[in-house]
This record gives structure tokens, sequence and C-alpha cells, in this order.
């Protein structure tokens, strides 16, 4: 049996005072990779024809080698952001939501990790 | 995990047929979702013959009819029959309305009727609104003010501060909107809905309102607010011709604002 009344079930833990810079952060990256990802179908291309030492070299130019970063640090961080909405969204059980959400995102700054320091391995050793 | 499947006792079974009588030569077919708590039966679909040469226009009239000529235990919410009260918001043929401003010449064929999607069926067509009233009344939906209100006249509002309000004020609650968002369906617990945030974003605009900041502070959540994902069933199924969706686009911007203007 309840007694709780209905608005005390709504009025619950009351508000988070957070979400806008999520929400927010989800567009500027969602726009920041509308360039980039174009620049990216440049440098695939390259990666995919060229030989090995000219993409290695076109990479150094450091106009591409803050794309090749920017690039990697905001699909990393869109995809986690969106992806803990997702699971938001989907999962209703506390537990399995925390587990989630933090599997994600440890995940994606793994991955995120992984690609900088390929990149930066990349192009010191050339 | 969010319900993507009717429970057992909810799956639906056939169930009877009423015919028109013969002698009638206009009929229409409507299949009306029935379920009676105080029996152990699954919901059923009954199939009504309606006689249109002796029915209104509305999807309401032919409601009606059955209640008053055909079965009479069919059970319903309905007042005004003018699109004004919003008790008669039903899904019909896929999208929620308010039957009594839904002509049955807009619908070809058989008209399905079932009580608005993804709520507790209290019997048939009536669902269950605690919550959604209980959503309605957590945003403060009254003017607050510090400043006492003048002794001899009412709080002012100019002729453009009064126009914000339109395409606000003319929502009657039926909560059509709000039962057609999949993001109320899975997480309606505690995301407030369309219907709900349009309001609160009506007060939030009301000039002669000085709570904006504690208002928008109540709806900065993760849960209540950003749950909409700008799907637009919400505006697309307002049977008064709003917007919600665009309120709670606006009200987003309010909270960017706040943060970074």
């Amino acid at each position: 049996m309840q007694y709780r009344s209905s608005l005390a079930n709504v009025r619950g833990l009351g508000s988070a005072k957070t979400g806008t810079s999520h929400w927010w952060m989800q567009r500027i990256t969602a726009v920041a990779l509308i360039p980039l990802s174009f620049w990216l179908i440049t440098f695939l291309n390259l990666s995919l024809h060229a030989a090995w030492q000219d993409t290695v070299a076109w990479l150094s130019v450091p106009l591409n080698t803050v794309c090749i970063v920017a690039w990697i640090v905001a699909v990393f961080y869109h995809a986690a952001l969106g992806l803990q909405v997702v699971i938001e969204d989907y999962v209703a059980a506390e537990g399995a939501k925390i587990f989630a959400v933090w599997s994600v995102n440890l995940v994606f700054i793994f991955l995120a990790l992984a690609a900088l320091i390929a990149v930066f391995r990349i192009l010191s050793i050339g | 995990m969010a319900e993507f499947t009717l429970p057992k006792n909810s799956t639906l079974i056939k169930g009877q047929t009423y015919k028109a009588a013969d002698t009638a030569t206009n009929i229409r077919k409507f299949e009306v979702y029935r379920w009676d708590p105080e029996t152990a039966e699954n919901p059923r679909i009954d199939v009504y013959e309606v006689d249109m040469d002796t029915c209104g226009p509305m999807v309401l009239d032919a409601i009606l009819k059955i209640k008053n000529e055909i079965d009479s235990s069919l059970t319903f919410r309905r007042s005004c029959r003018e699109g004004v009260c919003g008790s008669c918001a039903m899904n019909v043929n896929g999208k929620n309305t308010l039957v009594c401003t839904k002509a049955i010449d807009e619908y070809p064929d058989t008209i399905k009727i079932f009580p608005l999607p993804h709520m507790e069926v209290v019997k048939d067509l009536v669902p269950d609104m605690t919550h959604f009233y209980a959503q309605y009344a957590s945003i403060k939906p009254w003017i607050e003010t510090q400043t006492p209100a003048p002794s001899d006249t009412e709080r002012l509002q100019s002729k453009e501060d009064r126009e914000a309000l339109d395409g606000l004020y003319e929502c009657v609650l039926c909560a059509c909107c709000s039962t057609s968002c999949p993001s109320y369906w899975w997480n309606g617990d505690r995301y407030l809905g369309p219907a709900v945030l349009l309001q609160a974003y009506r007060w939030l605009v009301d000039t002669r309102d000085e709570n904006t900041g504690e208002r928008l502070d109540e709806l900065e959540d993760p849960f209540k607010l950003y749950r909409c994902h700008t799907i637009m069933n919400c505006t697309d199924t307002c049977p008064k011709g709003l917007n919600p969706a665009k309120a709670i686009a606006e009200t987003k911007k309010l909270l960017v604002q706040r943060k970074l203007g």
C-alpha cells in the first residue's frame, strides 16, 4: 500500500539543476563535427590512396594535426554524451543505468586516449 | 527496461459485434477498446455498426449514439463537445485527438477508438490522469510575485506582453500531446511531458510573474525537461493546433541564455 500523494511522487527528489551543459555540449560538438567530418573525408582518402610517408607528412602540417585531434575529441565526447541520453531513455533500473553510463564514459575516454596517443606516436616516429 | 510489448493481461481479444438495423443504408463501423476492471477478462475490441443517417457529424456524436442507443455500458469522458474542456481526448485511428472536434468524414472506412496511449486505464476509454494532473500542479501554474498587488488596479500587462501568451494559454490540458510522446511513454514518471512543459513555459513568459529564475531552477533536470528529444509528435497531434515542441525549445534556450548569456 502506498500512502504518498501523487504530488509527492512527481516532485520526488527534486530537480537535479543540471542538464543544460550536457545538452548544450551535445549541440556544440555536433556543429563542430560538420566541418571536421568533411576534413576527415580528405584524410581518409589520403590514407587509403597515398603513400605512408606522404600521409604522415600531410598530417604533420599543424592545421591538419589540430584537425585530427579536434575530430577525435569532438567525436568521442559527442558519442559519450549521446549514448548516455539513449541509456537514460531506455534503461529504467537505477543500478543498471548508472553502471551503463559509467561503462560508456570509461570506454570512450579509453578510446579517445588510445586514438590521441596513436596520432602522436605516428607523428613523432614518422 | 522500457516496455515494448503488452503485458499478457493487456493483450487485446476480439469482442462482440453490434449489427445495425436491416433498414439502415448509410453504415459506418466503429471498433472500440473495451475493458472492465471488475472482470478478469482481457481488454477486447467491440465492433459497432452505426447508422449515419441518424447520427451527428463528429466522432463524439457516434460514441454518444453508441452509448445511448446500442450499448449503455460504454464508458468515456466528455463534457463541452466543442474542444474547450479537453475531456474527450482519445486515440482515433492511431492519432490522439479530441473526438468532439473531429468529423467522422475525415476518416476512411472503419474508425478505431482507443484510450490515450500508455496510460493506466480506469475503464474502457477512460485513462487515469492522476499523475498527469500532479505533474501540472508541480510546476505551480499560478502567478508568483514578490511585489504586492496594486491596491486599486489589477497587475497590468501591455498588449505585446499579452501576445506572448498566444499559442500557450489555449492549451486545455487534454494530454493528447504528452501521451503521444515516446519519451513520456518510457519515462513519464519523471519526464514532465509536452503539455506540462508548455504550461510551465506559459508562466516563464508571463511578464507579471516574478519567479522566472526559480521556475527555471525547477525545470533544469535531465529527466523533467531534457527527455524531450524534439520528436515533434506533440505538435503533430495537438487538437488545438499548438506547438509544445517550440515551447520546450524556447525553455531550453532560456536555460542556455541564463548559463552563457
